[in-house]
């Protein structure tokens, strides 16, 4: 199953490369990690997704905890969440298709951030479904580039 | 008072309490050796080989409880480390490496002498520092050695740049270490507590299965007492030999895949095991899905990703042995339901001793080649059982673990999670300094002890009194048994036919060396070479044909037994 991890973590040198290490030497699967400062400057947080059976998690979130400059670590399982991402697309935009581009940025709610000649880039933020669909809808049209930074995830309420 | 670096480094140790360091200099430690000059004490061992320095901080650590230091230069310095550093990791050590660094400016530039020693061994250490600034030092020094020895011990590298070294900074220690990260929980849930002794009451068939947890948390008398309390089997892992005495009729012996048939039948056959500060390694489990078939699993353990690692747990605590113990004994002594129970378990005990009197470990010495079995029941007995043990790796540290009876921790020091060979014997140096009355001894095999023969220099320079008893059968016994069982005795680079003499080689180091080629003349040799002073060599040429059994062939479960 899929598992969504916030991480805060002290915001000092080489606390990346021991997080991504443990999941690397310990055989943990990455989807997608993101990092950045908290309103702490001295915190970071990161959030992970990642996969495997209970028995995994389990062993990823307490080799987690175990990391010395690792503060806290929250499984969002089962709690209720807003996630998003954020993605870049470069499209094939000629006369045949920048109706329909332009379109499908309106009905997504996304943003034409760059034009040029035949092509335009598309920014476009969402949960985890919103995105796949968008990214579907405009396979088709041609797709030249995507860039994704990867969800990221707080709890719902206060 | 501004000092530099280098200066600080010394003062934090002293101020800490270290009392020797095992090292080797180079250039960019420099500094500190010139402050080690003028200092009085910390006392400073020069070793032979990095590997060796590491090996010997791990067995002072083993032996005494306390932290081990060691200090090594940049580059080639701090990489030679690194075997050391796995192998306390691997079994939990609390060991402390500081590296000399090139000057800060010149990190990630090739640098002569330069690794990334904090990434090398980021996976083998509990944590590791590259040190910044001079101001940080001393805290990091201390937060160090915080960490190595508390919770889950283990070893911490702590890296320092030249020019961290030469900057003058105050000295300031802090009196007490705060990390917000990191909090080791000691004690155990008194409700998981309870349960877990309402758990054990219902067995029928119980068996204890302690490991180095035990000894690392001291609570040998806590293990002992409650296993007295309940009438209750131990059995222990290579790394827990000596967690419970040998000789205790309640003991069972090693288990695992060189375990006694007792050990390996009874935790087969248990209903209920408390698992105490042992992981479920593979070499202790056999065929993971065939483990412990019938039995309900309570698990001590102060680290919780040790805790459902390998097999699923019914009754997990986290916490301090010691204190988790004392919980238990204090719910069960002079109850009459423990009194009931012993009495309803003492038809199982009565199975284990059947096994034990059918399956006993054994071997035929006969009027031929000597037998490596003997010449460490020889040992035994001339100990009396006294002497701290070190072994090497391969059939040696077995037989070493089979024939020797332990009845004391912190007397069997041993690589049990790595299987470093060349560990044994500058362990046994670093033991010695530790124990210096006690007689200690590297039970060793011909192929590893030429892995750190080096160190007998180290020992003959220090007059550092270690006695070397080598089981020379000629071979990579253990790799050559696996040939023999595996792969139809196609002994493929196992032998070893350019050995060199071990005799005269102990005396070019200085030391002293004594050999036995006939059975008759075992006890008589090891005598004189035990009574000798200083480093001794002692060369037993053992039969090499001989195997370590019961085995239990790897990926098989543990009663599938090859038995001798
Ligand atoms: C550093 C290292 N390299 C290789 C091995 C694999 N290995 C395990 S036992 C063994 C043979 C050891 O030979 P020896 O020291 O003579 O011991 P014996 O088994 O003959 O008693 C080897 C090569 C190891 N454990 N450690
Ligand atoms: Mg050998």
């Amino acid at each position: 199953m899929r598992h969504t991890i916030a991480v805060l973590v002290e915001n000092e040198f080489g606390v990346l490369s021991r997080v991504a290490g443990l999941f690397s030497g310990r055989g943990f699967n990455i989807e997608s990690l993101c990092v950045a400062e908290t309103t702490d400057p001295k915190v970071s947080r990161m959030t992970i997704v990642t996969s495997g059976n209970d028995q995994i998690i389990e062993q990823i979130l307490k080799q987690l905890n175990k990391l010395v400059p690792v503060l806290k670590v929250i499984d969002f399982t089962g709690t209720e969440t807003v996630d998003r991402e954020l993605v870049l697309v470069k499209v094939n935009a000629d006369n045949g298709n920048k109706a329909e581009v332009l379109r499908l940025v309106d009905i997504f709610r996304a943003k034409i951030v760059d034009v040029a000649p035949r092509c335009y880039t598309i920014e476009m933020t969402g949960g985890e479904g919103k995105v796949s669909a968008f990214l579907q809808m405009l396979r088709p049209i041609g797709i030249k580039e995507v860039v994704r930074t990867g969800k990221i995830a707080i709890s719902r309420g206060a | 008072m501004q000092m530099t670096g280098a200066e600080i480094f010394v003062r934090a140790l002293a101020d800490l309490g270290v009392d020797i360091v095992f090292g080797y200099p180079g250039g960019a430690v420099l500094n500190i050796y010139d402050a080690l000059f003028k200092n009085t004490k910390v006392r400073h061992l020069l070793c032979r080989h990095e590997q060796g320095a590491v090996h010997m901080a791990d067995g002072y650590a083993r032996a005494s409880g306390k932290t081990g230091v060691c200090l090594v230069t940049s580059g080639p310095g701090a990489t030679n480390t690194v075997t050391g550093l796995a192998t306390a990791y691997m079994d939990s050590i609390p060991v402390v490496v500081f590296t000399g660094q090139v000057p800060t400016l010149l990190i990630g530039n090739d640098a002569f002498q330069e690794a990334d020693i904090v990434g090398i061994s980021r996976p083998c250490t509990k944590h590791n520092y590259l040190v910044k600034e001079t101001k940080d030092l001393a805290r990091i020094v201390r937060e160090a050695f915080y960490i190595a020895s508390t919770g889950r011990p283990g070893p911490v590298l702590v890296d320092m740049p030249k020019d961290v070294l030469t900057t003058p900074a105050e000295y300031d220690l802090p009196k007490e270490v705060s990390l917000r990260g990191y909090h080791p929980n000691y004690e155990g849930h008194p409700r998981q507590v309870e349960s877990a002794v309402r758990m054990l009451l219902t067995a029928e068939r119980p068996v204890v299965y302690a490991g180095g947890g035990v000894i690392l948390s001291n609570a040998s008398p806590e293990l002992a007492e409650l296993a007295r309390q309940l009438s209750l089997p131990v059995t222990t892992t290579l790394m827990g030999m000596g967690a419970f005495p040998g000789s205790d009729p309640l003991c069972l012996g090693m288990l695992g895949m060189h375990g006694t048939y007792t050990a390996n039948m009874a935790i087969s056959h248990a209903d209920v095991i408390l698992a105490v500060g042992a992981r479920f390694d593979d070499r202790v489990t056999g065929k993971i899905d065939e483990f412990a078939p019938h039995a309900r699993i309570i698990h001590v353990d102060i680290d919780p990703t040790s805790i459902q690692k390998n097999v699923p747990v019914d009754i997990p605590i986290v916490g301090d042995l010691k204190d988790v113990l004392r919980k238990m004994i204090r719910l069960v002594k002079g109850k009459k339901e423990a009194a009931a129970f012993r009495e309803k378990t003492s038809a199982w005990r009565g199975q284990t001793a059947a096994w034990a009197k059918t399956h006993p470990l054994t071997y035929k010495q006969g009027k031929g080649k000597i037998k490596p079995q003997y010449v460490v029941e020889q040992i035994y007995r001339i100990t009396k059982g006294n002497a701290i043990i070190t072994t090497e790796v391969g059939q040696n540290q077995m037989w070493a673990a089979q024939f020797y009876t332990y009845d004391r921790p912190r007397t069997f020091l041993s690589s049990g999670g790595l299987g470093t060979m060349g560990y044994g014997l500058p362990a046994a140096i670093g033991a010695q300094v530790a124990m210096p009355e006690r007689l200690v001894i590297d039970i060793a095999g011909d192929g590893s002890i030429q892995m750190n023969i080096q160190e007998m220099a180290t020992a003959v320079q220090y007059r550092i009194p270690v006695k070397v008893v080598i089981l020379n059968n000629g071979a990579l016994g253990m790799v050559r048994q696996w040939q023999e069982l595996f792969f139809q005795g196609k002994y493929s680079q196992t032998c070893l036919p350019q050995i060199p003499d071990f005799v005269r080689l102990a005396e070019a180091y200085g030391a002293k060396g004594f050999r036995a080629t006939r059975h008759a003349e075992v006890p008589d040799v090891l005598r004189k070479g035990f009574a000798a002073e200083g480093p001794v060599l002692i060369d037993v040429v053992v039969d090499p044909g001989e195997m370590v059994y019961p085995m239990v062939p790897a990926g098989a479960p543990l009663t599938k037994m090859l038995l001798v």
